[in-house]
């Protein structure tokens, strides 16, 4: 239903190739971990899909080419969760959340009782009812992020895609953060695409890896097979240990020589 | 059976979420409600006393003596009525430059609005005095053209350079043009001395009228750009998103900056073109607004309209009272009041970021 494809896909900016001839799929309900080293594409390839960047080749989401939808078509099939939203200053959160909505409405973004009724919904399945009508910049981190999760839930498309969900949270909140992702992934059977920087936590919550070095796709499978010694030593050049966890995934942990 | 019935259906109605964005009607009411105070300041202030009765008499068509039935519709109606117009319009044109360029500092001479009415009618103050075209005054009409022209240069300028993508590239072709046209203006001035007082005059602004002729001449234009910006305050609301955001809500985003940016640069034309260059309120009406009652656009817009609109009307009755029988330029008047309010409610807020 769902499922996002990607066939021979370049993006070049200023005539400088960022992503090269790329090939991916991603299953309808799937979640994709992006990895790779910074500059490797990764937030090129979530631009692209949602159309936000010109590319060449095909990506296709629900069998349909993302070039043949109009931006409203794509926003009903794509929400973005960028690295760092902007928050803007003294909008509330209801607020901030209803914008969401925007590609469901018309023009001149005139929302109905229906489009209220949802924002109130994703508020309140976010445990956010508290901070309604608190202004974005008196949040805390995490807060934030919960923010703009719930607006980009409010849009109410199949597919998710997100850059660095986690980045400047600490541990605690950054599980929590997934785990509410992960769990909104299999209550709503949203496809789930996201640039991890964290390689345990990607290995953790993703179904599969996708490894980008360069624009190129180094390696993709689920995290056992792709969180190699050898593969990160090589692209990150990290000096790391490989552990594999009995059923709690594998742990990638830097070493001092 | 019949309490479990009451709880379910109360159970079921669902609560309005808190913070949703909407416009708070005491504040609506009592910008109108300042509205019609500035108004009856307006009409009831000036060097022949006219007492309230006489006044309402006077609009509902009743007996009114006809010196003061004169006085009051020639002179006192149309001038409150053009000072509704004009501080309405440029209250509202600020409001809308600073959402599309996302610049507390934008106001509606920003791209060069001003320094091109300024030029305008100079050159019509300096080499055709007295003439019209279709039996309107030239200064206005040259006015309106140099304000058009320049912000279109200006968005001429700013295309060629950086193709759109920022607004720091309009913005800084606004600020090229503008002090173009201003050393022009600069040197027209200085060689045509006989008109450099008149032209001084038009610069800071008034608004002298005889009869309706200036309110019928803008009124088009100023309802054409309030409405379009009016329609479009939802959409200011969303811009205040980064652009990959708000370009991935499916929302057309160069689309709804060009039209807010061209509905305001012709309001603001216009309203120059009979005013001329009057400041600081494209500033400070939204910006207290913002401050004292919301920052979404839903609240900004038509509080702006109607506070923007009471606020200039009475700084014309003080421009007018204030060295009686002379009268000052408005722009001294509202400088001098709007600043320190303006101060005022920064101080009495703690702003966390203008």
């Amino acid at each position: 239903m769902s499922d996002v494809v990607l066939a021979g896909v370049s993006v070049a900016y200023d005539g400088a190739p960022v992503v090269c001839d790329l090939d991916l799929s991603v299953a309808s309900g799937e979640w994709l971990a992006l990895i790779g080293p910074n500059g490797a594409g990764k937030t090129t390839i979530l631009r692209a899909i949602a159309r936000l960047v010109p590319f060449r080749g095909a990506i296709s989401i629900g069998s349909r080419a993302v070039t043949e939808l109009s931006s409203r078509e794509v926003a009903r099939q794509v929400a973005v969760l960028v690295q760092e939203p902007q928050m803007p200053v003294g909008m509330t959160v209801s607020q901030y959340v209803l914008l969401g909505r925007a590609p469901h409405l018309g023009y001149l973004g005139k929302e109905s009782a229906r489009d209220r009724g949802i924002v109130r919904d994703v508020v309140r399945r976010l445990s956010m009812e508290e901070l309604a009508s608190r202004p974005l910049d008196r949040l805390s981190g995490g807060e934030r992020q919960r923010a703009a999760i719930a607006r980009a839930l409010a849009q109410q498309a199949p597919v998710l895609l997100i850059d660095e969900p986690t980045s400047s949270l600490d541990v605690g909140r950054q599980q929590s953060v997934l785990e509410l992702i992960d769990q909104l992934r299999r209550e709503q059977e949203l496809t789930v695409i996201a640039a991890m920087h964290e390689l345990t936590l990607a290995g953790q919550y993703a179904d599969r890896l996708a490894l980008l070095v360069d624009g190129r796709l180094a390696a993709v499978g689920p995290a056992a097979e792709v969180l190699t010694e050898r593969a990160i030593t090589e692209h990150y050049r990290a000096q790391v240990r490989v552990i594999q966890m009995n059923g709690s995934g594998t742990a990638v942990v830097p070493v001092r020589s | 059976m019949t309490a479990t019935v009451t709880v379910s259906v109360v159970s079921e109605r669902p609560a309005a979420l808190a913070g949703m964005p909407r416009l708070p009607w005491p504040w609506a009411a009592a910008g109108l409600g300042a509205l019609v105070i500035c108004c009856a300041v307006g009409v009831l202030v000036g060097p022949v006393h006219i007492g309230v009765g006489a006044v309402v008499q006077a609009l509902i068509g009743g007996q009114v003596d006809p010196g003061q039935a004169n006085i009051l519709w020639s002179l006192r109606f149309p001038r409150v009525v053009l000072g509704v117009l004009v501080g309405g319009t440029l209250a509202v044109s600020g409001a809308a430059y600073q959402g599309v360029f996302r610049n507390p500092l934008a106001d509606p001479y920003l791209l060069g609005a001003a320094a091109g009415a300024n030029l305008g009618a100079t050159l019509a103050i300096a080499f055709a005095p007295g003439t019209s075209i279709l039996g309107v005054n030239i200064i206005p009409l040259a006015a309106f053209v140099g304000a058009g022209a320049a912000v279109a240069g200006a968005y001429a300028l700013g295309r060629s350079v950086t193709g759109l993508r920022s607004a720091t590239g309009l913005i800084l072709a606004g600020v090229a043009i503008a002090a173009f046209f201003n050393s022009i203006q600069s040197y027209v001035q200085q060689t045509q001395t006989a008109s450099i007082r008149q032209v001084y005059s038009w610069i800071l602004g008034r608004l002298v009228t005889a009869g309706w002729d200036d309110v019928l001449l803008i009124l088009p234009y100023v309802i054409l750009s309030a409405a379009a910006i009016f329609v479009h305050r939802r959409l200011l609301d969303a811009l205040t998103l980064g652009e990959d955001e708000v370009t991935s809500l499916g929302i057309p985003v160069r689309r709804v900056r060009l039209i807010v940016v061209v509905a305001a640069t012709l309001g603001t034309a216009a309203v120059v073109a009979v005013a001329g260059t009057i400041a600081f309120v494209g500033i400070i009406v939204p910006h207290a607004i913002r401050l004292l009652i919301g920052r979404s656009y839903r609240v900004v817009i038509p509080l702006s309209m109607l506070f923007g609109a009471a606020f200039l009307v009475l700084a014309d009755a003080g421009a007018r009272t204030v060295v009686a029988p002379a009268e000052l330029p408005i722009g001294v008047i509202t400088a001098f009041l709007g600043a320190p309010f303006f101060i005022a409610v920064m101080r009495s807020t703690r702003a966390a970021a203008l």
